[in-house]
């Protein structure tokens, strides 16, 4: 199905704007959420200029649960009908720092799970009441198995992997559609600190695969492809060998 | 598709790195601190050949995710754009709507703040002169907060030393600059043979209206035929498609050989068959643009080539006012030497003037050359061009230089007493360094 109209909740994301720009080079219909205005300013005015018309903007914190459905409703007001609902937020906290400091592990719940499945579940909403639609969540590889280097971000990733299955569950046979995204690991602010490996891919070069996965109703896509093999290996191994892995 | 060099440029010499490199993720905050004795240097995708884009032991700020369109016009083709956008990515934009970059260098991976720290050049210089000619304002953040709105009119000496300024005076976050209309994405384009530099330039003189000229230079050719090359010449067709054509590359070099790929007996053959290959292709003949100003672009990673010492470009401008005696005598010592130039690219600078105080673009003729790095014999043989060059009254191209002396440096670019109070005093760069000394 070709997108002409999107919500984009997180449009200020690396991966996020990535994929938006190919949308709106093909002339798409946009409505951005985000949580910095003066940064949903600057990606908004790059998306026009790239040929997207921007019906409408919206700035605040997602951890405010209750202004996701009046988006929603602002958004579909602006674009008639959307095609497309894009859950990109989220925030990667040092393991580390996770465990010696409980405000930050609550804070990445939310800013992973408990807000984005309140949009899911909203979305879920508007797209069934449409008849058809479809709902792409950015998760990580990060759920497919909890390891030591990253389980609290992990946890609340594989929370969406959750929500996301279930919602396949909800809307087979009908015309909505739900797509969990698994990028590995990509260059972006959130990973700014860290070496930048060969593993490391660019959003640019992850999101034609995205849209693709978008646009075919794909259930589940690894970001780059390759990572659905590293993460099907890291999935079998035993408990006392991953436990040895510096991962 | 092309990516951001992160460190070194490319030349692929060895330059001390960076100690540290922060990013520049949005155009509102702040410069990060510099410690005591630290200094920032602005990069964008390392194209420079040497240490413009190098600031060894000290702070890089890497400008590449300052990628966004801010505004742009599509009546009147004035464009407002973030400072890390490619010149690759700003084609893709606005080719399908009819405009251009009206001044484009032998590469598109080259950032907007690149191209203007460099106040780079392109094949039209006759008619567009420099990029900096068609830069209508910018902001300049520097160390002391302030961000300068800059153009002509408003802080016209800090715009005229950051054009051209290779990132002394501060951080480029933005620009508008005027785009070239086009009707299509194609260039009507021709190839002639010539034997001789003065051959050459009366080919030139003959081309006043095509807008874009270049030439190759056969540097292996000995004896009578030194000098002798292929002309090329184009001008935006009209009619056709406006597809902006920006595919990946079809070529890789997949990793670096020990040593130089480029030697005197390859760069013979290749010289050879291409300069054969130029005899046969005759006419005018279309081509998408993309093959006429960047067919270095279509192999990733051509850097390579020259093995893990790397290369030196040398360009050099000289004054008309000396006829092609200059040119020549670079010829005749490369021929003396035994070192074998691979791509050797002679254009000629009109007379529009450039708008940067340390603007390499001057009315004369440009030569541009590189040798595998072969030390000492390299680096003697690119002195000896100095020579020449000085007294011809020339200048070398600092975004392709690695080694000129300060008092080539100053000798070359007599406003340099007039921009050195515009630098920022937290900037520097191992070039600045290197010329200051
Ligand atoms: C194959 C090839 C062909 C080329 N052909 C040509 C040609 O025909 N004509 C020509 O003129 N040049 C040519 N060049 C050189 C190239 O155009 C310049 O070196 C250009 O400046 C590179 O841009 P960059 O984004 O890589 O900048 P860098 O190399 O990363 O930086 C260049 C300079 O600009 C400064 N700078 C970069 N961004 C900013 C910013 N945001 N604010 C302040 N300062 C900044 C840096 O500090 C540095 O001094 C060629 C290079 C290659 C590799
Ligand atoms: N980069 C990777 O390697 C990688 C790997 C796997 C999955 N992912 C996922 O990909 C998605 C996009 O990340 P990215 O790599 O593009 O990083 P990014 O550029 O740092 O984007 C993260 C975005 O999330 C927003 N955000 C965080 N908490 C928020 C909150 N409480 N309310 C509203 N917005 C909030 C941030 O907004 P501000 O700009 O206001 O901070 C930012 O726009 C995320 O879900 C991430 O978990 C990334």
């Amino acid at each position: 199905m070709t997108v002409k109209t999107i919500i984009a909740f997180g449009a200020t994301s690396a991966i996020c704007v990535a994929l938006l720009r190919r949308y709106a080079a093909a002339g798409a219909s946009l409505y951005l959420v985000a949580r910095d205005e003066s940064r949903l300013a600057a990606c908004a005015a790059d998306l026009a200029a790239r040929g997207a018309t921007v019906t409408g903007t919206s700035a605040y914190d997602f951890n405010d649960a209750h202004r996701h459905s009046a988006a929603l409703d602002d958004a579909a007001a602006a674009l008639g009908r959307i095609d497309l609902v894009v859950v990109a937020h989220g925030s990667l906290p040092e393991q580390a720092d996770c465990e010696r400091d409980d405000a930050l592990v609550r804070a990445c719940m939310e800013d992973n799970l408990t807000s984005a499945a309140v949009i899911m579940h909203a979305a879920a909403r508007r797209l069934e009441a449409q008849g058809s639609g479809t709902l792409a969540v950015i998760s990580s590889v990060a759920g497919d198995r909890g390891r030591k280097s990253n389980y609290t971000y992990g946890a609340a990733k594989a929370g969406l992997d959750a929500i996301a299955q279930g919602m396949q569950g909800r809307f087979a046979g009908s015309a909505v559609r739900v797509v969990n995204i698994k990028p590995g690991m990509v260059a972006s602010p959130m990973t700014a600190h860290m070496e930048q490996g060969p593993l490391f891919a660019h959003p640019e070069d992850i999101a034609p695969r995205m849209q693709r996965a978008i646009e075919r109703g794909s259930r589940v896509v690894y970001v780059p492809g390759f990572w659905r093999y590293i993460m099907w290996v890291i999935r079998l191994l035993p408990t006392a060998v991953l436990a040895r892995l510096p991962i | 598709m092309g990516r951001p060099l992160s460190s070194g440029s490319w030349g692929r010499l060895a330059f001390a790195g960076a100690a540290r490199t922060a990013v520049a993720d949005w155009r509102f905050e702040a410069l990060p601190e510099a410690d005591e004795g630290d200094s920032l240097l602005a990069r964008g995708w390392g194209r420079s050949y040497g240490d413009v884009c190098i600031n060894s032991g000290a702070s890089h700020l890497d400008t590449t995710r300052l990628d966004r369109f801010i505004a742009f016009d599509a009546q009147t083709g004035i464009l407002r754009c973030e400072a890390g956008l490619t010149l690759a990515q700003i084609l893709e934009v606005v080719v399908p709507r009819g405009w251009f970059v009206p001044v484009l260098p032998g590469t598109r991976f080259v950032t907007l703040g690149g191209a203007i720290g460099n106040d780079v050049h392109g094949k039209n210089h006759r008619h567009a002169g420099s990029f900096g000619c068609h830069v209508r304002s910018l902001t300049l953040l520097r160390s002391d907060g302030e961000r300068y709105r800059c153009d002509s009119e408003h802080n016209a000496e800090l715009f005229a030393a950051t054009i051209g300024g290779l990132g002394l005076t501060g951080l480029v976050l933005d620009a508008e600059i005027q785009l070239l209309a086009i009707d299509s994405a194609h260039v009507e384009c021709e190839d002639l043979l010539f034997s001789s530099v003065a051959d050459f330039a009366r080919l030139y003189e003959e081309s006043s209206d095509w807008t874009y000229t270049v030439s190759w230079i056969d540097c292996s050719a000995r004896g009578g035929s030194v000098g002798r090359g292929i002309f090329s010449r184009a001008r935006h067709a009209a009619g056709g498609d406006r597809d902006p054509g920006n595919s990946a590359p079809r070529l890789a070099v997949p990793f670096t050989p020990p040593v130089s790929l480029v030697n005197r007996f390859t760069v013979d053959v290749f010289n050879r068959a291409y300069y054969t290959a130029g005899r046969r292709r005759g006419g005018v003949r279309r081509e998408h643009f993309q093959r006429f100003f960047f067919p270095l672009d279509g192999i990733d990673g051509m850097n390579r080539i020259y093995g893990r010492n790397g290369f030196y470009q040398y360009q050099c401008v000289v004054p008309f006012g000396g006829g092609v005696a200059a040119v020549e005598e670079l010829l005749r010592r490369i021929a003396a030497s035994g070192e074998a130039s691979f791509l050797a690219v002679l254009k000629a600078f009109g007379e529009r003037a450039s708008p940067g105080l340390l603007s390499f673009p001057r009315p004369g003729w440009t030569l541009a050359l590189d040798f595998p790095n072969r030390g000492a014999k390299t680096l003697q043989l690119l002195a000896s061009f100095d020579a020449v060059v000085r007294d011809a009254g020339g200048a070398v191209y600092p975004a392709k230089d690695a080694r000129m002396p300060a008092d080539m440096f100053a000798g070359g670019y007599p406003q340099l007493e007039r921009f050195r109070p515009q630098v920022d005093p937290a900037f520097s760069s191992a070039f600045w360094r290197r010329v200051q000394a």
